[in-house]
């Protein structure tokens, strides 16, 4: 839900965004994509794996600029992006790969505070080559947040790990979002856990891909249980009925 | 320990030779102890060491410095590439005597052109070990320098260096005796000092107790190189590395 004249943090505008591919011929993996993001709102971008999220929040974090559209940010901007692969420095301590990105913003502060919250201190001196993904994960969320950005991206935070960390890490994130004015952009291909965390969800589809659906959801966080969850899902992956979404949906539903 | 019985057996072996042969074609353990403790105290060993050791120390700098420059440009950039690419193989096939030759008749029988003579013999080699280290920069830790912020100096020391460390040390290692034994023989072409050319002296006269004394000294030079300094370094650099199970 956006305030009216809320501060717009990031506006996209993706005409077309072509890769080669090896035989060097084009392949275009994105079309028509309108996005934009104000302070303090949470959106999700929802799709089956390979459909070009991840290729969308690369332009929203300015990493990939070869595209035919727009992206304005204002360059006072923090961005801070966890990326789907922890990517932190393997030759420095857990510790060290929170100091680095907090010296770049020039932040001052602790780095403890930082490994308190996502419960790392007994890891502080581990060199990041050491950690389990689940820890990594931990290491990368803290990272993004030491710098206090302004726009977080996140890449698939929470795939791959074990429920107990997962629900941990949305238990943080939803915490985040309640507590601080920064906008949010989470990719997923998990309808549920878009559905749990976010106020603005976008559901990517076709190729190339476009947005086939997009939902606003208002209802408090708090009050996002799991039946609710899960019936919102159903009814969303009827509008955007495909199989993959289908399995998807089902996979979800056990879980809950 | 092992270490140490392999050397001793040595030493044995040499005793026993140097005994039975009993030439001067093969001078015994004592009589070239002797030789290094009367050169020790008349200070001519280590004055013949530390000429050595100086254009050592100034030829690396140089090979290093402008190597990994280089090698980072020809990694990062193809048209750096290309166009670096056909001297840097002239220079890898060029026979160190010839570099060593034209530098002597090109700049003069001098110690800038014995320094640069033995740092354009290494040269090279960086540039290549660079170059590898550079092309297998992960993009995946440029991006996370590129999210981050991260100033050019923070880069280089957190996200680069670590990157080339293991290619930097290929080069610090095989560059180390590169260079000591290319610095020899400069010295003994054009160099009025130096062990290089206290050994070619020595092999003018037949005088092999001198011979075998300096050369054991410089070898001592070198495994102390070795064991205080490039195996310290190598540790360091990879101390954040899992210990193989």
């Amino acid at each position: 839900m956006q305030a009216v004249g809320a501060e717009k943090l990031l506006e996209l505008r993706v005409d077309s965004k072509t890769y080669r591919s090896a035989r060097n011929t084009p392949i275009e993996v994105l079309r028509d994509f309108v996005f934009e993001l104000a302070a303090g709102s949470f959106a999700s971008l929802v799709g089956p794996s390979g459909c070009g999220k991840t290729t969308i929040l690369r332009i929203a974090a300015g990493l990939d600029r070869d595209f035919q559209g727009e992206r304005r940010m204002s360059p006072s901007t923090r961005v801070a992006m966890v990326f789907q692969e922890p990517r932190l420095l393997p030759w420095r301590t857990v510790e060290d790969n929170v100091r680095v990105a907090m010296d770049a913003a020039s932040v001052t502060g602790e780095v403890g505070e930082w490994l308190e919250r996502f419960d790392l201190v007994e890891q502080r001196r581990q060199y990041a080559a050491e950690l389990s993904l689940g820890q990594a994960r931990r290491v990368a969320m803290a990272r993004a947040m030491s710098v206090g950005p302004d726009l977080l991206l996140l890449d698939e935070p929470l795939v791959s790990l074990d429920e107990t960390v997962a629900e941990r890490l949305r238990g943080e994130l939803r915490a985040i979002a309640e507590t601080r004015k920064l906008g949010i952009l989470l990719v997923t291909h998990d309808l549920g856990e878009a559905i749990e965390l976010s106020d603005r969800l976008l559901f990517l589809g076709g190729k190339p891909a476009s947005v086939v659906l997009e939902r606003e959801l208002s209802m408090p966080r708090s009050r996002r249980d799991r039946r609710t969850v899960a019936a919102l899902a159903e009814e969303i992956a009827a509008q955007t009925r495909t199989p993959h979404n289908d399995a998807k949906l089902r996979n979800r539903d056990t879980r809950i | 320990m092992a270490r140490i019985l392999s050397l001793a057996a040595v030493i044995v072996l040499w005793t026993v030779l140097a005994a039975a042969v009993h030439s001067p074609l093969l001078p015994g353990p004592v009589a070239v102890a002797e030789t290094l403790a009367r050169d020790a105290r008349s200070l001519a060993l280590p004055y013949h060491l530390a000429c050595t050791l100086l254009r050592v120390v100034a030829a690396f700098a140089i090979a290093f410095s402008l190597g990994m420059a280089a090698g980072f440009a020809m990694g990062k950039w193809g048209i750096v590439d290309r166009i670096g690419d056909p001297w840097l193989v002239i220079l890898l096939n060029l026979p160190a005597l010839v570099t060593i030759i034209l530098a002597y008749v090109w700049i003069g029988l001098n110690e800038t052109a014995a320094v640069i003579a033995v740092a354009l013999n290494k040269f090279p080699n960086v540039v290549v070990l660079t170059r590898e280290g550079t092309r297998a920069l992960s993009p995946e830790l440029e991006d996370v320098a590129q999210v981050f912020c991260l100033s050019g100096p923070a880069r280089i020391r957190h996200i680069v260096l670590p990157q080339l460390a293991p290619y930097l040390a290929a080069a610090f290692r095989s560059g180390i005796s590169i260079i000591w034994k290319i610095v020899l023989v400069v010295e003994l072409i054009g160099r009025p000092n130096g062990v290089g050319f206290v050994l070619g002296s020595a092999f003018s006269l037949f005088d092999m107790v001198t011979i075998f004394a300096y050369s054991i000294a410089f070898i001592a030079i070198m495994l102390a190189v070795e064991s205080l300094i490039v195996q310290p370094l190598e540790r360091n650099a990879s101390r954040w590395r899992r210990k193989a199970a």
